[in-house]
């Protein structure tokens, strides 16, 4: 009764690639595959948001299954036959980037998301010229001094919602709201985010893969041609505000900072902040 | 959670509890206002400020009377049960209830929860320390823990969360008055005589002052040169007129902060000091005992300099050359020589583990997650814990017909404290400083939201905005802090002190509000027109 809890697993086997593979159970197929070192893209998967299986570009095939099934969420079952790599799958996965992409603006998109297209071999361009079909662009949604909103680049993979909700924050402050090509992230009532329920944790932003939410300070310094990533060193940190002891990775560039992130596997945050954690770095070139 | 409002003060904490209710777990709330982690609980007991104690009793009663208390552990791993019992016996729910203006179904419910659950958890903060029995207040808590044996167990135990990220870590450091590094007493003349041999030095046999004893010490003139080092006494101290009085009485008074605070206003010397999160080497310890490296990320601003140069340097100036220039982990490396928790802690394993929570005495040990699992074994290792009497004491500003109303000090989720490092980014949800009253007070005293009006308490006056709150008791306010240069609250906060913690009594003060005269050759009454 007095001891820590041990979680003690059975294994499961099953055929990854033609290789056969034991995972503990209640694993994903995506588990399976980090596990086995074969790299699979993910987009609205993150290690600390619960799947919501909505970006497709993790789907793997699984045998006696009529659709593609998402590695992400899918878990793994004794005997289960699973490829990664067949032609269906890299088809399935080249036409999600080729859509995402003829409609949204992907170039501050994770790097590995570019790597993954040209893996692919993604022509979104085939969709046709973007400046004749139709996309979600925008204008940009700068309502603070903290957070931008830049809609032209949401791919709705729900990351920030989970995290504004049940995953993280527990605010609830935006959902998906629309129908179609009009599905888009909103407040309640379309309100402006200061007029909200948002509390500004930056958690949002923390999840997004495509830099449709970003953090004015980099949102400003990239529409100056002064975001330079590669200039940039990162440096893990304790939070000076309150004794939860969260930590932060300073992102800094000529000697300022100019970005604050958590660790995704640091087992105080999981990589989630608050707004005095994300935002009151600034006392520091103050 | 029991006076503790996670969801603004420990919100990353609270993700943590959230996660808990969503898989189950069930939450109470005990506290004056429905906070926003009220909002989460299963059940909010909306108490009279400052009667922690008559409710814990009230619940620990229950607890007996209703057969539901730990035997086993009581017997084996506790003394003065049976003083307890007989002295917690007056506090029947319908006392309990009387005082604390908890109804009696809520108490009975809490107290049946808590003891029947297979683990509990009670965590707190300021809401419980900062009152004149502010460690009365814990030890009643611990009370309820000891009773059912809710303490010492994975899972199950007392939850101090600290409000600053290095506070447990200048405890673990010694910046105690009655203890050296690693929480070993001063006044051990064993413990003294091994930190002289490592130190070289002669170590004074008896205890210290606490910051409030520094003040009185200072108003008796015992004290007439202060160090202070990361403390704005100025803005934070109740009472802070006196406080001012205090330090500007100083022959010597040096200061060593980040910013130039009002407290270093008043300084014959000042060091600036690089931050000790972005700009220095080293580590913090955060509430769970978990110690964590923090790091150097930007060079300090102008002349700002490592807190460990400058008092490297002050104590070169000062004659003892022989401290050299020790790097933080060679410091750090010394203080595991003398103190026994930090042992096992190398920099190295700190940085591979991502941190380790003491007591971790050797290289091989895990470090701990949780304390006081001592008191689950069979016999019991060292002391068993005792059970506390503690009488419930309202607060010492006593409300009258003058000072009617209830003024408690709460926080913001976007400031911290005084303000100091909070003040530099602009946040959207920052309203200011506002004193917030009930709708029902509102009416009687005729104001209106938003209104300027003069606060007065027996200490001062200010003059502060209204914001009427719908759900708040009658009788009760509440206010932040965190801008003094505009409302300094703390000219009218209690300066009543706990004798044991010398912690002050933020948490309590009797109030009265009163309109604002009407200027000349302004308007008498304000029409609405169309």
């Amino acid at each position: 009764m007095n001891e820590t809890p041990v979680s003690v697993s059975t294994m499961v086997e099953f055929t990854l690639d033609d290789e056969v593979v034991k995972v503990p159970d209640g694993s994903t197929i995506l588990d399976a595959c980090r596990r086995e070192g074969i790299e699979t893209p993910t987009l609205c998967w993150a290690e600390n948001l619960t799947p919501v299986n909505v970006c497709r570009v993790c789907v793997v095939e699984v045998e006696g299954s009529r659709v593609l099934v998402p590695s992400c969420s899918r878990a793994v079952e004794e005997g289960m036959v699973v490829a990664t790599d067949s032609e269906r799958v890299r088809t399935s996965r080249r036409m999600v980037y080729e859509l995402l992409a003829s409609s949204v603006e992907m170039d501050r998109a994770d790097p590995e998301v570019h790597a993954w297209m040209e893996h692919y071999g993604a022509r979104p361009e085939r969709m046709g010229d973007r400046s004749e079909i139709a996309t979600v662009a925008q204008p940009v949604k700068v309502q603070d001094d903290l957070y931008v909103r830049d809609y032209e680049r949401c791919i709705l993979c729900y990351k920030c919602v989970e995290a504004c909700g049940d995953d993280a924050q527990h605010t609830y402050a935006i959902a998906t709201a629309g129908r179609g090509f009009g599905a888009h992230i909103s407040t309640e009532h379309d309100v402006s985010l200061p007029d909200s329920a948002c509390v500004y944790c930056g958690n949002c932003i923390g999840v997004c893969p495509t830099g449709a939410l970003a953090f004015k300070t980099e949102h400003d310094m990239r529409e100056a041609g002064t975001w330079d990533e590669s200039s940039q060193s990162v440096t893990t940190t304790v939070c000076p505000f309150c004794g939860v002891g969260c930590n932060l990775e300073l992102h800094t560039q000529d000697e300022r900072i100019v970005k604050v992130t958590s660790p995704a596997d640091h087992s105080v945050t999981h990589g989630h902040l608050c707004i005095k954690g994300r935002f009151g770095w600034q006392h520091a070139h103050a | 959670m029991w006076g503790s409002n996670a969801r603004n003060a420990h919100p990353i904490f609270f993700h943590h509890a959230l996660r808990g209710v969503n898989n189950g777990a069930r939450m109470w709330t005990v506290d004056p206002r429905r906070t926003g982690t009220a909002k989460f609980a299963d059940h909010w007991l909306g108490l009279n400020v400052g009667s922690d104690i008559a409710l814990a009793n009230g619940v620990a009663r229950e607890i007996v009377a209703s057969g539901l208390q730990n035997e086993e552990f009581i017997e084996n791993s506790t003394t003065g049960y049976e003083d307890f019992v007989a002295f917690v016996e007056p506090w029947t729910l319908e006392r309990t209830s009387e005082v604390t203006g908890v109804p009696v179904g809520a108490i009975r419910e809490l107290a049946h929860a808590y003891a029947t659950a297979g683990k509990a958890q009670i965590c707190w903060t300021l809401g419980i320390t900062e009152h004149h029995t502010g460690v009365d207040n814990v030890q009643s808590l611990c009370n309820l823990s000891l009773l059912t044996g809710h303490v010492g167990r994975w899972g199950s135990g007392l939850v101090p969360l600290r409000g600053q990220n290095n506070v447990q870590g200048g405890g673990d450091m010694g910046a105690l008055p009655n203890k050296l590094t690693g929480f070993q007493d001063v006044e051990d003349n064993e413990v003294r005589a091994k930190f002289e041999a490592a130190w070289d030095c002669t170590i004074p046999p008896i205890n210290g002052w606490n910051l409030t004893q520094m003040f009185e010490a200072m108003g008796r003139g015992e004290i007439r040169a202060v160090y202070c080092i990361g403390e704005n006494p100025v803005d934070s101290e109740a009472d802070a007129t006196h406080a001012r009085a205090m330090l500007e009485g100083l022959d010597t008074l040096v200061v060593q902060d980040v910013f130039m605070t009002r407290t270093a206003e008043l300084a014959d010397v000042v060091f600036p000091a690089a931050l000790g999160w972005a700009e220095s080497d080293g580590t913090a310890t955060n509430s769970e005992r978990r110690v964590q490296r923090v790091r150097a990320a930007v060079p300090p601003p102008g002349q700002a300099r490592q807190e460990v140069d400058i008092i490297n340097d002050l104590a070169a100036a000062m004659g003892d050359d022989d401290w050299g220039q020790p790097t933080p982990e060679e410091l750090w490396d010394e203080l595991r020589t003398v103190s026994p928790m930090h042992g096992g802690m190398s920099w190295a394993r700190l940085e591979a583990e991502g941190g380790i929570q003491w007591p971790c005495p050797t290289e091989d040990h895990p470090g701990s997650q949780f304390l006081h699992g001592r008191l689950w074994e069979r016999p019991v290792q060292g002391r068993p814990a005792p059970f506390s009497c503690v009488e419930d004491r309202p607060p010492l500003d006593v409300l009258t017909d003058e000072f009617p109303l209830r003024l408690t000090t709460v926080r913001a989720l976007d400031s911290y404290n005084t303000g100091v490092q909070t003040e530099h980014y602009s946040s959207p949800i920052r309203t200011g400083e506002a004193l917030s009253i009930s709708t029902v007070d509102a009416v009687a005293l005729g104001v209106v939201d938003g209104e300027r009006v003069n606060v007065s308490s027996r200490r001062g006056s200010i003059t502060m905005t209204v914001e009427v709150e719908e759900h708040l008791a009658v009788g009760l306010c509440h206010t932040t802090f965190h801008f003094p240069e505009t409302t300094d609250i703390n000219q009218i906060t209690s300066d009543a002190v706990d004798p044991k913690s010398g912690t002050a009594e933020f948490k309590a003060a009797a109030i009265r509000i009163d309109r604002l005269p009407v200027a000349a050759g302004q308007p008498v009454s304000v029409s609405h027109s169309a």
